[in-house]
């Protein structure tokens, strides 16, 4: 599968391991939930490949560890286009835990969104329809300037 | 008033732009309707029950002669030759197509116009005094500040999927004609001990189905901490504000659930975390104010004996000034209202020769300028008092010289069940009926002060709960009923209106408001307001009354 990162097109490594579901054996990049990450911290700290989180709206972000930092990937799950709470979730990373690695939106936001993600500091997206990919690329231009202070 | 820089103009022309890719990619089945639902929205398009309706954004109220005629030629070009104007200072058509909508929004862009924001649950225009700049009472013009927030708020990139609508009104008198006690935030220029200029802020204040006054979070906030401020409201709104239910879904219920020392304390917070870097600069306060400076005003205007003359003279041209004009901060001037209220047309509406022949008036007697009202209503701001006979008589002659305003007939109502999908009953009928029946201008006077508002459902966009008389449209088994309510206000003295009992019968609605001007002429003392007397006598006498025979 395909994602858009930095407004390119690139082959994705990633994939979300519910939480129910066991380590992989291979040491494969997998993003787990909040919960699951700060309650088996002991046992993720030993996995081999890359580990990433994904956030729900309703995650408490102020819950997160200063570590956070070293995280190589979180993602932003959208269950709905219409839940804008992953906006500010972005904004919050970016500006006040100065997360620099990669955010990612997953899930239902719509290709309209892509621009204004893309301001709360969003920079890679997931599509769930990999033929909307050539139309997603021309949504980062959408408009020339801004009225406000923003990630980009 | 503000003029847009290359930067505005060509912001507003991508927005066309992108609008119209998004209709196209609609058209073809590109876009589900939900998804194109949230984005025509944000572009103030409804789909309504005969067709869209759309809504185009008049920031803060104010219009130049130009925009006006572009409006007019909309009505022509692309309606049925009328708009309606709401009750958030902005203007509606009934009837265009959707095909066309885009094509409606660049002519808008090409005289600095949009409909950005004006609906979906975004940040919404902002309000604010419609006598802003020339009320007597005013510690500065609200609008440079109206301006820097629209600025802030249009396409903001965090708060375009808020939980729901969110509306802020500003104003800066001692007299509060924006309603900013019911809005999500109310923004008040204040002066400090030391006689800086700041704002007191509120917030979770709002109408439609749970009325509620807002309350103060920040007594004084140092003015270049505004948007700061108002971002921080926004993030924790955002995050923490209902999305299970959008009946509680506005911030009202958010601060009322949360406590308003609870919300208080959250917005703190988060505004502590982002207010360095987000200052507004005294330069660019300095630059927006050059946008509103006062036109040239003709320093011997109050030498003119003519008006008094044609006071004396005219008995109903000295009713029209009392009713329709108001004071002005400058000797030899006063504020005329345009009154959309004539009795036989729905409130609020205008049509396209009204709308031309404003455009020219507004161009002879009061710099080209025009503002809309709350109440729904026009204004000309800056009238010489030597200009004020003929242009009585010119307004007379459009039918826009009803000396009703804030009287009995002077009603705020929504476009109900005629055009609303949402409305439960009509409300436009009513107050046709009201018309109808209060006919005597000497009777509305003799009434005074007065303001009735009707909205044809629990959404409540005319604000009955407000009205000094609220009537509210409710759906029993298919058939139009109406609850009264009486003693609400929107004001000063906000309040919210007293149940007056079960709801009454369409055919009766008028004979009950008959009677409760009855019992408030017979109550009343000396020049006590209607508002005053259901005050202080209660709403049982009332009530008696309405229902003696039921």
């Amino acid at each position: 599968m395909q994602i858009l990162k930095n407004q390119q097109l690139t082959e994705n490594t990633w994939k979300f391991l519910p939480d129910d579901a066991e380590l992989p054996d291979e040491p494969i990049d997998i993003t787990v939930s909040l919960k699951r990450w700060i309650q088996d911290q002991e046992i993720l700290k030993k996995y081999p490949g890359k580990l990433g989180i994904r956030l729900n709206p309703d995650d408490s972000i102020d819950s997160l560890p200063s570590s956070l930092k070293k995280v190589p990937l979180i993602e932003i799950n959208f269950p709905t286009f219409t839940d804008g709470r992953g906006f500010s979730i972005a904004q919050i990373l970016r500006t006040q835990f100065n997360y620099e690695s990669e955010i990612r939106a997953v899930g239902e936001f719509m290709l309209d969104q892509i621009y204004y993600l893309s301001r709360v500091g969003v920079n890679s997206f997931a599509l769930e329809n990999q033929e909307n990919l050539p139309d997603a690329i021309t949504m980062f231009n959408e408009f020339s300037d801004s009225y406000q202070t923003s990630v980009n | 008033m503000y003029q847009y820089n290359n930067k505005d103009q060509t912001l507003i022309n991508e927005r066309v732009a992108q609008f119209r890719r998004q209709t196209e990619r609609f058209l073809k089945g590109e876009l589900t309707d939900d998804q194109f639902r949230a984005l025509r929205l944000m572009n103030g398009l409804y789909i309504q029950t005969h067709a869209p309706m759309l809504r185009v954004a008049i920031p803060y109220g104010l219009l130049n002669s130009k925009q006006i005629r572009k409006l007019a030629e909309i009505a022509r070009k692309y309606d049925k030759g009328y708009c309606h104007f709401s009750t958030r200072q902005n203007v509606q058509y009934n009837w265009p197509k959707l095909e066309t909508v885009p094509d409606i929004l660049e002519e808008l862009a090409s005289v600095q116009m949009h409909a950005i924001q004006t609906s979906g649950n975004c940040l919404r225009n902002t309000t604010s005094d419609h006598l802003a700049g020339v009320a007597p009472d005013e510690l500065e013009d609200p609008r440079p500040y109206c301006e820097i927030i629209r600025q802030w708020s249009t396409f903001h990139p965090e708060f375009a999927y808020l939980p729901r609508k969110f509306k802020i009104a500003v104003s800066a008198s001692k007299t509060d004609r924006a309603a900013t006690q019911f809005h999500d935030i109310g923004v008040h220029l204040v002066q400090n001990e030391v006689g800086q200029t700041g704002f007191k802020i509120l917030a979770g204040g709002g109408l439609g189905r749970t009325p509620i006054i807002g309350q103060i979070i920040k007594p004084y906030l140092e003015k270049q901490h505004l948007l700061s401020y108002l971002e921080a409201i926004l993030r924790i709104y955002n995050l923490y504000g209902r999305r299970d239910n959008k009946y509680k879904a506005r911030i009202k219920i958010l601060v009322k659930e949360t406590g308003v020392g609870n919300f208080t304390e959250m917005v703190n917070a988060e505004w502590e975390k982002i207010k360095q870097g987000m200052e507004v600069s005294e330069k660019h306060f300095e630059s927006m104010k050059a946008h509103f400076v006062p036109p040239a005003y003709n320093s011997q205007a109050a030498q003119d004996s003519s008006f008094d003359d044609a006071i004396s003279n005219n008995t109903d041209f000295a009713t029209w000034i009392k009713f329709n004009t108001t004071d002005h901060k400058v000797d030899g001037y006063r504020a005329v209202f345009a009154s959309l209220k004539a009795p036989d047309r729905p409130p609020g509406d205008a049509t396209h020769q009204q709308l031309d022949a404003i455009a020219n008036l507004a161009d002879e007697y009061s710099f080209g300028e025009i503002r809309t009202t709350h109440r729904q209503n026009l204004v000309f701001a800056d009238v010489e008092q030597s200009n004020l006979f003929a242009l009585w008589q010119k307004l007379n002659a459009l039918n826009l010289a009803t000396p009703n305003i804030g009287t009995v007939t002077d009603m705020i109502c929504c476009p109900g069940l005629d055009f609303c999908s949402l409305a439960n009953a009509g409300s436009i009928g009513i107050a046709k009926q009201i018309n109808d029946t209060f006919d005597s201008l000497d009777y509305i006077h003799d009434l005074g002060e007065l303001k009735i508002n009707i909205s044809g459902c629990m959404n409540g966009c005319a604000h009955q709960s407000v009205g000094n008389i609220g009537i509210l449209g409710v759906d029993k088994k298919g058939i139009e009923w109406y609850q009264i309510t009486l003693g609400g206000s929107s004001e000063n003295d906000a309040s919210i209106g007293d149940r007056l009992g079960p709801a009454i019968a369409k055919e009766e609605v008028v004979a009950a408001i008959g009677t409760i001007l009855e019992v408030y002429l017979q109550h009343r003392s000396q020049e006590e307001t209607f508002l005053n007397t259901v005050k202080r006598i209660g709403i049982t006498p009332f009530r008696e009354k309405v229902y003696a025979n039921s």
